[in-house]
């Protein structure tokens, strides 16, 4: 049985190269999913790539055209950034909600979408905010709608020798915030049982003019409710149509029983915290996007 | 199986030892090093007991892999007390009754010292949800919570 | 019956002795001693919840490069002896059938075999190649299941011992049944004006300590042994483990590590013969430490339970009748605390006719150990339940109700013997005239209340008080102290002989350099070994004043003790008060060293009760939920150091606050246990719980010195139904199967809300 080795490549054309020549290898960020795997016989990579020293990775920079958060910064540091979280207080609301201070000191957005876990907290809020995947690989770079990246749980669209290096986020327009809301039992270290994320844009009259809505923890995979987004789309985002979006996001849902919770409740769920993070998102919106 | 020769700083002390590429950094402190003062309690970064500070983050060292360490300086429970003078965690958790059996406690005193260096003024809210990564089976977590906020008022310079 | 007296150190609240150890983290508990030449043991596990065992093959592991031992059940002794553990008596078969599967495996996770090799990955790969043939049978994963008509049978020889109702003849899974009665129950329930009768499940939980078992074991050529072993119970580790692994108990020392939390759990032994056998094979020392899913898998989590409890009562609230039906699980072999539950299930209320049945029943789970009051949680999770319903039927207080019928000192137990002095009516008395049970409540929340009983222990214990030249002291017990004993035992030595608690150092022995002495359980340190530490400091004394009747030339028996001093009669020439310290400095011309020794069977009293008050919220459009506020109330007899009194209080109450929640073993179809982690065996983390108000009563024991009743198990009996009767005051709606997780809750909610539309 050969040894497992561990790599530390300082860039991301030496990571790809890594990544290319050996099939078995796995790239480390936080490590939160993978050495837990790892330690369960779940997962046998035959390298550990780390790449948390690579400054692409672990870098953050907002301009005018939005985010460009390295794939794998701790989410401690995502929450630590006044900027982000102004700007989008969904998304880092639900990097904060990755795991406990502990994991949150390793636990990166690259890693939980990399994961492929259909509760995965991120990926909601990344939807709704129409985040991209930029993916390195030996055939150069390219770049996924984050819609698109997660196939099945586990697995994603990326393909031998390559690896997630940052996530894009374009700049909200006027109007515009976010929220994610999410269930558990206890108050912190639970899995998600369903999630919701919500993106609002509001004319001057109050008016929704455009909305994004996603579920999480209710499907294979992180689900966009196109239903629930008409319902919100022209409406002054009152009782009625946050309802009506609420229907729309527990009809969407395809969930399973398992050990956190039953499909049942995950379906009613869902379209709770649908509304509630419509709500959130409004409020947040009407307020303008000033947040502390 | 070659092992890597791993050079780091511990409780600012220069540090190295060998390990397995696939080691965790909680496996080389309590076996290479012998500082046993960090816990297992579960390995998957779910008790809090094995945490320590690396590049002053709070992590569960369970979860980061003994090569991470390479000319990366880390605190651990043994690095919290200067000389024979406590920590004013530790005194107060000592004063406070806060720990039973004390499996927990190096654990809560790390993560409660991660979370008073960025919050030197937390409410009891804060507290519970900055510790809410550390499990503990016998105090209820109240003497704790007490303790915290306490060594947080006198680390300020008031006294509770 | 001692006078009231005024104590110096008792209810004093001094630092810890061993405190500065654990907050530095260089206290040693079970995985952090490394022994020279170590080997690393590694158990094998059935991967079947019900089988039996074809073959073993070990060739292939034992010719890995590294390992230096395999064994299985056949490198181990058959044995049937019977041994004392905790508060009953155990057949020592079962717990070396469980300790390693001899021809069938009775539960995933039940060990197979064991390896030791050099490193762990050669260990954990070795035992991979160890091939099992298993003929896999159905398992059996219910109380339902092993009971009904036609179920898989774990224990062909199964006969139910006790009371059999009717005679079932043939295979069963029952191991035991019990009944205890009183009076005529049917014409109770004919007088009564009001009946209520309900279900009630509870699932099987674990006393979740965060240290997970370890131990080193070295058997040397001769055969003697040692084991370092995290353990509340060193004496039975050494007489378990010698019989299991066929070692002569004179041989085996035990030396009890730091102990990181027990419960309960760690009376038993998993690991310790294993390493023993291993090193004696291998003939190096052998350590094994278990992983967290191997603790919640193979180690004694407590009973999953069906239990029916009908109640009958007048109008003005009097309880007249009483019968409960308790069917406990044992796992996978006899011995539930189903008895114990059926003991305590009444034990506070005066009900003149009652019948409860308790049967001990076996399923395809790990075999179940004692987790704090074992029984009595589940018991009085279905009648404190009852009772609250009768209480809203009756438009009657619910702390007014139980009052009304609260046993008294000289009532009869339902277990048999009259109570002393008992402190449920004060207790009750306080939970009534505290402000939180008057404070306003917010919206969509609720309120309940719960008492709670356990009898504490009594048992085996020995004691030295050793003075040194200066005149501090040394005290020795072969208890464990998981939650502060040590720092009482000092009190108590510095109360007897008059010296500052800080001159007193508390130690825990091992096996060889202490006197006997049963588990750390039971809640009997403080009580029983307290007891014996106290006489054993008055043997010191008693000796200090001999010797000063030696150097004033006095008889013994004219010699005084007052504060701390030995005193001369009054007259006697060149005779002052002496101290400790210059009586001990002393010691060598005046007769040699000086240790006090005391050693007892205490006898079982000092039975305490507690009362919870909880405060949920809930959320009815999720179904989660929020304890907001809890007050604990307790008759501790005499808190010797208030702090560590306070800290059962509050601890046992988060686990029974976890366990009605959101704490269970979640089993798959085949019976494998699905949430064997933290992150989804679901205990409270520091932000599920507020402030948690402890309010102690103090009616003493009169059979202890100081009054002292055990503390650590009664706070862990209330909460199931005081969460529970807050779940109803909240939802309108009665639950009666835990834990409140909120798909459970919100289904409830859902379905009141669908007949109320309806209706």
């Amino acid at each position: 049985m050969d040894a497992i080795r561990y790599e530390s490549p300082r860039s991301v054309a030496e990571a790809v190269r890594l990544m290319a020549a050996d099939a078995g290898a796995r790239v480390l960020a936080g490590g939160t999913d993978l050495l837990v795997q790892f330690r369960a016989g779940v997962r046998q990579p035959s390298a550990f790539v780390d790449v948390k020293r690579i400054p692409e990775l672990m870098s953050i920079a907002i301009d005018d055209q939005g985010l460009r958060l390295g794939a794998a910064v701790p989410a401690a540091v995502i929450g630590e950034h006044a900027e982000l979280r102004r700007l989008w207080p969904g998304l880092a609301e639900s990097v904060r909600l990755i795991g406990s201070t502990q994991i949150q000191g390793r636990g990166s957005v690259g890693g939980n979408l990399c994961n492929g876990s259909p509760a995965a907290d991120t990926t909601c809020a990344l939807i709704v905010n129409r985040a991209q995947c930029v993916i390195a690989g030996p055939n150069g770079e390219r770049t996924v709608p984050v819609d698109a990246f997660c196939i099945a749980p586990g697995r994603t669209v990326l393909q031998h020798g390559e690896l997630l290096v940052a996530i894009r986020v374009p700049r909200p327009a006027a109007r515009t915030s976010d929220a994610y809301l999410r269930l558990i039992p206890r108050t912190e270290m639970d899995i998600a049982v369903a999630g919701a994320g919500v993106s609002v844009t509001l004319d001057a009259a109050g008016v929704c003019t455009a909305a994004r809505v996603a579920i999480g923890a209710v499907a294979p995979t992180a689900l966009r409710v196109p239903g629930a987004e008409q319902a919100l789309v022209g409406s002054p985002l009152d009782e009625a149509s946050l309802r009506y979006a609420a229907e729309a996001a527990s009809a969407a849902a395809r969930p399973i029983d398992d050990r956190r919770g039953t499909a049942a409740y995950r379906r009613t769920v869902a379209g709770v915290l649908t509304r509630r993070a419509a709500a959130l998102a409004a409020q947040r919106a009407r307020q303008g996007t000033d947040r502390g | 199986m070659a092992k890597l020769h791993i050079e780091t700083t511990i409780n600012g002390e220069p540090a190295e030892f060998l390990c397995d590429p696939h080691e965790t950094l909680l496996s080389a402190l309590r076996t290479g090093l012998g500082l046993t003062g960090t816990k297992e309690g579960c390995a998957t970064g779910d008790c809090g007991a094995c945490s320590i500070l690396l590049e002053g983050r709070l992590v569960p060292a369970c979860l980061v892999l003994a090569a991470e360490a390479q000319g990366r300086a880390m605190t651990t429970i043994e690095g919290l007390s200067r000389g024979d003078t406590l920590h004013p965690l530790q005194q107060k958790f000592l004063e406070h009754a806060a720990l039973q059996c004390g499996i927990c406690t190096p654990g809560f005193i790390v993560a409660a010292k991660a979370l008073l260096d960025a919050k030197p003024n937390p409410t009891e809210e804060e507290v519970r949800y900055g510790l809410a990564g550390n499990l503990c089976r016998c105090t209820g977590y109240d003497k704790i919570i007490r303790a915290v906020l306490d060594a947080a008022s006198e680390m300020k310079g008031t006294t509770a | 019956m001692t006078a009231p007296r005024e104590f110096k150190y008792v209810g004093t609240r001094p630092i810890r002795h061993d405190g500065v150890d654990k907050v530095t983290g260089r206290a040693s508990y079970g995985a952090d001693v490394a022994w020279p030449g170590m080997l690393h043991g590694v158990v094998l596990r059935s991967p079947h919840a019900h089988a039996r065992i074809v073959k073993i093959d070990t060739r292939a592991a034992e010719a890995t490069p590294g390992v230096h031992a395999v064994i299985t059940a056949r490198d181990l002794p058959e044995t049937s002896a019977k041994i004392a553990i905790g508060e009953a008596a155990v057949d020592l078969r079962d717990i070396a059938d469980n300790v390693m599967a001899r021809t069938k495996v009775l539960y995933h996770g039940h060990a197979v075999a064991a390896v030791a090799a050099t490193t762990l990955d050669i260990a954990r790969r070795a035992a991979e190649a160890i091939a099992v043939v298993y003929e896999v049978l159905e398992p059996v994963m219910s109380v339902d299941r092993a009971i009904a008509a036609g179920a898989p049978i774990l224990h062909p020889a199964m006969k139910t011992t006790g009371t059999p109702a009717a005679d079932a003849g043939g295979a069963t899974n029952v191991a035991s049944r019990l009944e205890l009665k009183r009076g005529d129950v049917d014409a109770g329930f004919a007088a009564a004006d009001l009946v209520v009768e309900r279900e009630f499940r509870t699932p099987m939980v674990h006393q979740g300590y965060i240290e997970p078992h370890a131990c080193i074991a070295r058997c040397g050529e001769d055969g003697r042994a040692v084991v370092w072993c995290t353990t509340q119970g060193p004496f039975f580790v050494r007489d378990a483990s010698a019989a299991i692994a066929g070692l002569d108990p004179a041989h085996l020392k035990v030396i009890p590590s730091e102990i990181g939390g027990g419960f309960g759990g760690k009376i038993v032994v998993y690991l310790e013969p294993l390493a023993l056998a291993l090193s004696r094979k291998a003939q190096r020392p052998v350590k094994m430490v278990m992983g967290r899913d191997e603790v919640f898998r193979a180690t004694g989590p407590t009973s999953g339970s069906r239990v029916r409890v009908k109640l009958g009562a007048r109008r003005d609230g009097t309880l007249v009748a009483a019968s409960a039906s308790l069917w406990y699980e044992a796992g996978a072999y006899a011995g539930s605390p189903a008895g114990a539950g059926a003991m305590c299930a009444l034990a506070a209320y005066k009900i003149p006719n009652f019948f409860i049945e308790a049967h001990d029943v076996v399923v395809n789970k790990p075999k179940v150990a004692a987790y704090r009051a074992p029984g009595s949680p589940i018991a009085a999770f279905a009648v404190e339940s009852v009772v609250d319903e009768i209480a809203r039927e009756l438009k009657i207080d619910p702390i007014e109700l139980r009052l009304r019928n609260a046993n008294a000192e000289g009532d009869r137990a339902p277990y048999g013997p009259k109570y002393g002095p008992i402190g449920l009516t004060q207790v009750l008395e306080a939970a009534r005239n505290h402000p939180h049970w008057r404070a306003p409540l917010g919206a969509n929340q609720g309120r309940g209340v719960a008492v709670g009983f356990w009898f504490n222990a009594g048992m085996n214990s020995s004691a030295t008080v050793t003075l040194n030249g200066d005149g501090s002291a040394a005290v020795v017990t072969g208890n464990p102290d998981i939650g502060g004993t040590r720092a009482a035992q000092a009190i108590m030595v510095a109360e007897e002989l008059g010296i500052p608690v800080e001159r007193v150092r508390s130690n825990v022995g091992d096996t060889d350099g202490s006197g006997y002495t049963d588990v750390t359980g039971g809640s009997r340190v403080c009580y029983a070994t307290g007891m014996a530490v106290i006489r054993a400091a008055e043997d010191a004394r008693e000796q200090l004043k001999a010797r000063a009747a030696t150097i004033w030339n006095v008889s013994r028996e004219a010699v005084e003790w007052h504060d701390g001093r030995a005193v001369p009669p009054e007259g006697t020439e060149k005779a002052k008060p002496m101290t400790v310290a210059e009586l001990a400095a002393e010691m060598t011309h005046t007769g040699g060293p000086i240790v006090g020794r005391a050693s007892l069977y205490a006898p079982m009293a000092g039975p305490a009760f507690g009362a919870h008050i909880c405060d949920l919220e809930v959320d009815p459009e999720t179904g989660r939920s929020q304890v907001v506020r809890y007050t604990v109330f307790q008759d501790v007899g005499r808190a010797v150091h208030p702090s560590y009194v306070e800290g059962q209080m509050q601890g046992g109450a988060a686990q029974g606050i976890g366990w009605a929640l959101n704490e269970a073993y979640v089993y798959s179809a085949d019976g494998v246990m699905e949430n064997a982690g933290f992150l989804d065996y679901r205990m409270p983390v520091a932000s599920d719980l507020p402030m948690i108000e402890t309010v102690m009563v103090e009616v003493a024991n009169p059979l202890h010195p100081y009054g002292v009743r055990g503390v650590g198990e009664v706070p862990i009996v209330p909460p199931l139904a005081a969460v529970a009767n807050a779940m109803r005051d909240a939802t309108g709606i009665r639950f009666t199967e835990l834990p409140l997780s909120p798909p459970r809750v919100l289904e409830a909610i859902e379905a009141a809300d669908a007949v109320a539309v309806q209706a």
